[in-house]
């Protein structure tokens, strides 16, 4: 059994801690939250998928201290518009090779477009 | 690579990317509307957050009649004050009392009462949290800082998807004289969520 984890290390950092810590997360969390009340999933099935990966990522040997948990959340909402076909896996990947591919060829100060726009 | 170039932009993170896949792909099979996702963001950025719980903590402390309707229905009793759920939850306020400390956790994920509280901390999504606070939640208050008599029971409530708890904390004494908006001001997010207590 591992040694239970102390608090001191993470309790510092609460104090006026962001809301979110990167704008992929607070995107990432919209993004759920109006899927959601579009009807693709409910509110329930969300959480029971959250709490496979984080179960999973814990398995794994995955960060003890929350750190990862947006992108936890992010592979939740992956999985689900796959699982729901909203989307596939392949449609996904492509997009976002697309939208690297879209920076690259976008000069530096410009507005990079959407793929396919 | 190209670094010094100004013919390219630097593509973001693999997650950002990843998030904009997403984006793209839902808002074209007509699954989101970009600005009801931007709307979300502002929201939960500057809109929702723990000053919501602690009007709601002020208020009761004040009127007996409100406190009354919270206990015995939480999310109607804040939806008075205009705090709403999004995902249908159901809202329960546990008091703490003389007898009785409660302190909420979320074992599996993170299940929060967001109209009240905002968005969860970081050490209430950590597995430590979530797996200690079951377990031994006297020693996890300790590290918090709250120290619990040995014949006050301490209660844990275990948040699910359709059920999220706010803690009632104990309105600190010599606060008599103290308005409504004052009284918020003691109220902390730590003490709605019963790993602290109000300031004094």
């Amino acid at each position: 059994m591992t040694h239970p984890q102390s608090f001191t290390d993470l309790l510092p950092k609460t104090v006026d801690e962001p809301v979110f810590n990167e704008p992929w997360q607070a995107q990432a969390f919209a993004l759920t939250v109006t899927v959601n009340q579009g009807g693709l999933f409910t509110w329930d099935e969300w959480a029971t998928c959250l709490s496979e990966e984080i179960a999973a990522d814990k398995a794994a040997g995955g960060h003890n201290d929350g750190s990862n948990y947006y992108a936890l959340w992010l592979a939740t909402l992956e999985r689900l518009v796959r699982d729901k076909g909203a989307a596939s896996g392949d449609e996904l990947a492509t997009l976002k090779e697309a939208w690297k591919d879209n920076y690259l060829a976008t000069p530096h100060g410009q507005p990079v477009p959407e793929p396919g726009a | 690579m190209p670094h010094d170039s100004h013919d390219h932009t630097d593509p973001p993170s693999d997650l950002t990317l990843r998030v904009k896949a997403l984006e793209t792909a839902l808002t074209r099979k007509g699954y989101v509307d970009p600005a009801a996702v931007d709307a979300v963001v502002d929201t939960f950025e500057t809109k929702v957050g723990p000053r919501n719980g602690a009007a709601v903590v002020a208020k009761a402390w004040t009127d007996p009649d409100f406190k009354q309707r919270l206990l015995d229905d939480a999310s109607a009793a804040c939806a008075e004050l205009g705090f709403s759920g999004q995902q249908g939850e159901q809202l329960k306020a546990v008091e703490n009392t003389d007898d009785v400390h409660n302190i909420v956790v979320c074992t599996l994920c993170s299940c929060y009462p967001w109209p009240v509280l905002g968005l969860p901390p970081s050490w209430y999504k950590s597995h430590a949290y979530r797996s200690r606070a079951v377990i031994e939640p006297r020693a996890v208050l300790e590290e918090f800082g709250v120290s619990i008599p040995e014949d006050k029971e301490v209660r844990v409530w275990d948040s699910t998807a359709e059920l999220r708890y706010l803690v009632l904390p104990e309105r600190p004494d010599g606060t008599d004289d103290l308005s409504e908006d004052a009284l918020a001001e003691l109220v902390t997010r730590d003490s709605m969520i019963g790993t602290g207590v109000a300031k004094k």
